[in-house]
């Protein structure tokens, strides 16, 4: 096979975050990621490229064991976060997605206040002691998300009542309202217009300073613009891993270069 | 495949649109068939729905209305209270034998004073008046002991005859063989209506009262089996709901997806369509029988209809959780909530409208069932009054509403035909109203993502 790791460790000069190591994924007889190795850097935004149904979604999901969720998933070999096994019969999922956070497709607010959206996480995990600490909490996550100055006014308007963008903000800033390390993001812009989506964008730029941040999507101007690493997943497999501007300008793969400048996929 | 190609060739020559070649009239006539078919079939439904309302509204409302005869009554210190000292212990000693001199005189004293010329013994009037007229006394002095010795009005209920006679359902014609009246009282009757002594008013008693003999259908009342229907509704709501909701959850959310949970799924649709009476049968033999229960109790009523209640809500809530979209669980999940508090913060109140019609459904069903209550005896001939029966609660034997309806509408006399009218009346405003709550409960909390 093609030597990601290779490739990884070529380019990687800052400290690893999560490291897959052979990670197959089966979904009842299917064989949905084949064999993936990738080192993932800290502080750093990572996009996962390629074209539908080759597997990107389905390994973001078991780095915070969302798979699980699936009866018929299975999931096998080594991921690492911070160098401990999360698929480790100690490793409980639940505070495992504490540390590793999540932002889907579609904006899925809770229906209730976007007080409520954001206190939910750090209430049930016991991050705030009183009231007081709870609301700076909301106010400092909502600024991470880049949405506080829309809506300080209204905290207890229901959060379904805004608009696409800023509910995709607001479930940014849901995600990071739990202090996680790592934050994954299943194709966030794709329920979005244009200009919500340079929005996200400049939020997914900001969040890199603290954050490792991975992201899905279908976009591949969207992968140059915010990322400093992209894989390309391609039928189940990575094909090629590396500097965005490398994969983008310079791919070493045959299979790579057709799908960025749009011939398969 | 011939017709097709058969087709194509025959449709190609001729194009205009203004012309309907014969497989676009075929096709038309049996779309306008089809259509007349659902009017015919909405037109009849719509057609019994009426008769249905017309036969129960017309058949029942008498049973809202009695006659009554207002009397002037002594209550005469030296036959109700020799003593005079007010004890109601020896009050209460005073049987109704005691009370009918009074209202003989009475009857006597009002036919003189109107001027009412009548054949009629005393004796023979009285009987006009219903068999409960003593007792009906005898409850108010024992209620307002210090009355004893004045004259007040009284209302007695009239006899079941004299008050069909007022609904036009006994006519001089239909008593000919009739020993419960004669045509010298309905004269009687004729000449009290003109003094104005005997009316037909509205009848609280029908509404709150107990069930009475089957020799004084005048004074039955559907009261005391509502609250029967009332307490079993009460252990119903409080089994049936949370056991449903936690097996609904535990099936939906948490059980594994084999061939185990299949079986079980299968087994509470099945469960659904199983006759009442069954579930009847096996309260009987698990609840009286093993469990030695008191029979005829709300209590062994309720668990009853809580086993046949139980599928419906589980059923609905299902649905319920099922209609829940999943990103409000991947939601949850993905901020690190437990799967048991995503469903119980998230997914549990956003199915909380379709819970509770489902259960709303569930409990209007339980109430208009008769055929489990028959066997475990709850139609029970209960003739105490309210205060009693609901200090007795959940263990004293008690009727429920649908089985007092069908209690009187087997007895002979047709006076009871009418309560049984009038009780699926009542019957009937309760499940309206359950339905009603249910559309509007629904409409309140339903919320959009």
């Amino acid at each position: 096979m093609y030597d990601t790791e290779k490739l990884g460790t070529d380019v990687n000069q800052t400290e690893t975050k999560i490291s897959a190591r052979n990670v197959q994924v089966y979904y009842g007889d299917t064989h949905a990621i084949k064999d993936v190795n990738v080192d993932i850097d800290a502080k750093a935004v990572t996009a996962f490229i390629g074209p539908s149904g080759c597997g990107k979604s389905t390994f973001l999901r078991c780095i915070n064991r969302m798979n699980d969720t699936i009866d018929v998933c299975r999931v096998e070999g080594d991921i690492k976060i911070d160098g401990e096994d999360i698929y480790d019969k100690r490793v409980d999922p639940v505070q495992l997605r504490a540390k590793v956070g999540m932002v889907f497709q579609k904006p899925n607010p809770f229906p209730k206040s976007i007080y409520d959206n954001i206190a939910y996480g750090p209430r049930i995990h016991g991050l705030a002691k009183n009231k007081a600490e709870l609301d700076e909490i909301v106010e400092k996550s909502l600024r991470r998300g880049a949405i506080w100055n829309e809506v300080k006014d209204r905290l207890h308007a229901p959060g379904t009542g805004l608009s696409g963008g800023q509910q995709q903000r607001l479930c940014i800033a849901r995600a990071v309202a739990t202090e996680p390390e790592v934050l994954l993001m299943d194709e966030p812009c794709s329920a979005l217009d244009p200009i919500a989506t340079a929005q996200v964008e400049e939020l997914i730029d900001e969040l890199r300073d603290q954050y490792s941040v991975v992201i899905v999507t279908h976009s591949m101007q969207q992968a140059a613009r915010v990322s400093q690493k992209t894989a390309f997943f391609h039928l189940g497999n990575l094909v090629e891993y590396g500097d965005t501007s490398q994969i983008f300008t310079n791919p070493k793969d045959e299979r790579t270069e057709s799908y960025i400048t749009g011939r398969i996929g | 495949m011939t017709d097709a190609t058969q087709n194509t060739g025959a449709v190609a020559p001729q194009g205009s649109l203004h012309t309907l070649d014969a497989r676009t009239k075929r096709r038309n006539a049996a779309e306008g068939r089809f259509k007349l078919y659902g009017m015919i079939a909405i037109g009849i439904g719509l057609l019994m729905l009426v008769t249905l309302l017309y036969t129960i509204l017309s058949k029942g409302t008498g049973a809202f209305t009695q006659t009554f005869v207002s009397m002037e009554v002594e209550l005469l210190e030296s036959k109700l209270d020799k003593s005079g000292e007010r004890d109601l212990e020896k009050i209460k000693k005073v049987t109704t034998f005691g009370y009918a001199p009074l209202i003989k005189s009475a009857f006597e004293k009002t036919v003189e004073a109107n001027g009412i010329e009548t054949d009629l013994k005393s004796k023979d009037m009285t009987k006009i008046l219903s068999k409960s007229a003593a007792s009906q006394l005898r409850n108010y002095v024992i209620a307002n002991p210090d009355k004893i010795g004045q004259t007040i009005e009284f209302r007695f209920l009239a006899n079941s005859r004299v008050d069909g006679y007022m609904k036009g359902r006994v006519t001089r014609d239909s008593i000919a063989n009739d020993k419960n009246i004669t045509p010298a009282q309905l004269d009687l009757v004729d000449q009290l209506i003109e003094v104005g002594a005997l009316k037909k008013t509205f009848n609280i008693d029908f509404i709150i009262g107990a069930d009475a003999s089957d020799q004084r259908p005048e004074a039955a009342g559907i009261g005391v089996a509502m609250v029967g229907s009332f307490f079993m509704m009460l252990v119903v709501l409080v089994l049936a709901l949370p056991i449903g909701v936690a097996a609904s959850i535990y099936l939906e959310e948490f059980a594994p997806k084999n061939w185990i949970t299949d079986i079980i799924e299968v087994n509470i649709s099945n469960l659904a369509a199983v006759p009442s009476i069954v579930f009847g049968i096996l309260g009987l033999a698990v609840f009286i029988n093993y469990m030695h229960l008191p029979q005829s109790a709300p209590l062994v009523g309720g668990l009853v209809l809580t086993l046949m209640t139980l599928p419906t809500i589980i059923i609905s809530t299902r649905a319920a959780l099922k209609a829940v979209p999943p990103s409000i669980r991947d939601a949850a999940l993905g901020v690190g909530a437990s799967k048991m508090q995503a469903v119980f913060h998230h997914v549990l109140p956003l199915a909380a409208p379709g819970i509770l019609t489902g259960t709303i459904i569930g409990l209007a069903q339980a109430l208009g069932e008769t055929a489990p209550l028959l066997l475990i005896g709850m139609i029970g001939f209960i003739a105490s009054n309210m205060p009693e029966t609901v200090g007795e609660g959940l263990l004293s034997p008690n009727s429920a509403m649908p089985a007092q309806i069908y209690e009187w509408a087997k007895r002979a006399d047709p006076a009871f035909y009418e309560r049984a009218w009038g009780g699926i009346i009542i019957l009937l405003i309760f499940l309206i109203s359950m339905n009603t709550l249910a559309v509007l409960l629904r409409r309140r909390f339903e919320r959009r993502w």
